[in-house]
């Protein structure tokens, strides 16, 4: 494999760690489970998927790229459906949103 | 350059522990152990590489698998109190 795909490989793979590390600290400093879940998702999604692109650039062509295909593809079907569970979950547990400098809410 | 990965991955690893153990509701806490085990997930692909053997990608399939119904059934059984019942026979339950 050329220079290219290496170049390629790590700045995807650097790419998804800063993902990671950014949803990591978000799951730690927001303030609420729902806007905790939105930092969750973020790591799920680029992080993972970007991750996992860049080691498939770094395998090539073989079946190891499948393997990390099938992963991803299995990530992106259940993070979703993960983070709706437990959001619906937390609502119907009467976990309360937080409403932080809405202007006139009302309730 | 992997091992650069493995020591992100085991940092941001260490801050979804932290929240796991300070989560003030148990949503907090089922949220933060799939959010570790994704990441484990791409730890043990990382490590595969990292080690030359990226046969170890088998055990993340299957890693993720679990994580997935895990996390599923912990939610079921938070939400329902109960695992063997579906959502309607327990909102039925609880109109009757």
């Amino acid at each position: 494999m050329g220079v290219l795909t290496d170049v390629l490989s790590w700045a995807c793979i650097l790419g998804g760690l800063f993902f990671i590390v950014v949803g990591a600290v978000g799951v730690l400093r927001m303030p609420d489970v729902y806007t905790r879940l939105h930092a969750a998702g973020m790591t799920d999604t680029m992080g993972a998927g970007l991750m996992l692109i860049g080691m498939s650039f770094q395998a090539g062509l073989t079946l190891v790229t499948v393997r990390l295909l099938l992963i991803w593809g299995f990530l992106l079907f259940t993070s979703p459906i993960s983070t709706f569970a437990l959001s619906r979950a937390a609502l119907h547990g009467n976990v309360e949103p937080i409403r932080i400098g809405i202007e006139g809410g009302g309730s | 350059m992997f091992a650069v990965a493995t020591a992100g991955l085991l940092v941001s690893m260490t801050l979804a522990m932290a929240r796991a153990l300070l989560g003030p509701t148990v949503y907090d806490r089922v949220m933060a152990l799939n959010l570790f085990g994704t990441k484990t997930v791409l730890l043990i692909a990382v490590l595969g590489f990292l080690a030359g053997r990226p046969e170890f990608l088998d055990l993340a399939l299957v890693y993720a698998l679990i994580n997935f119904i895990g996390t599923i059934a912990v939610l079921k059984f938070f939400e329902m109190g109960d695992l063997g019942h579906g959502v309607s026979e327990v909102a039925s339950q609880g109109e009757a």
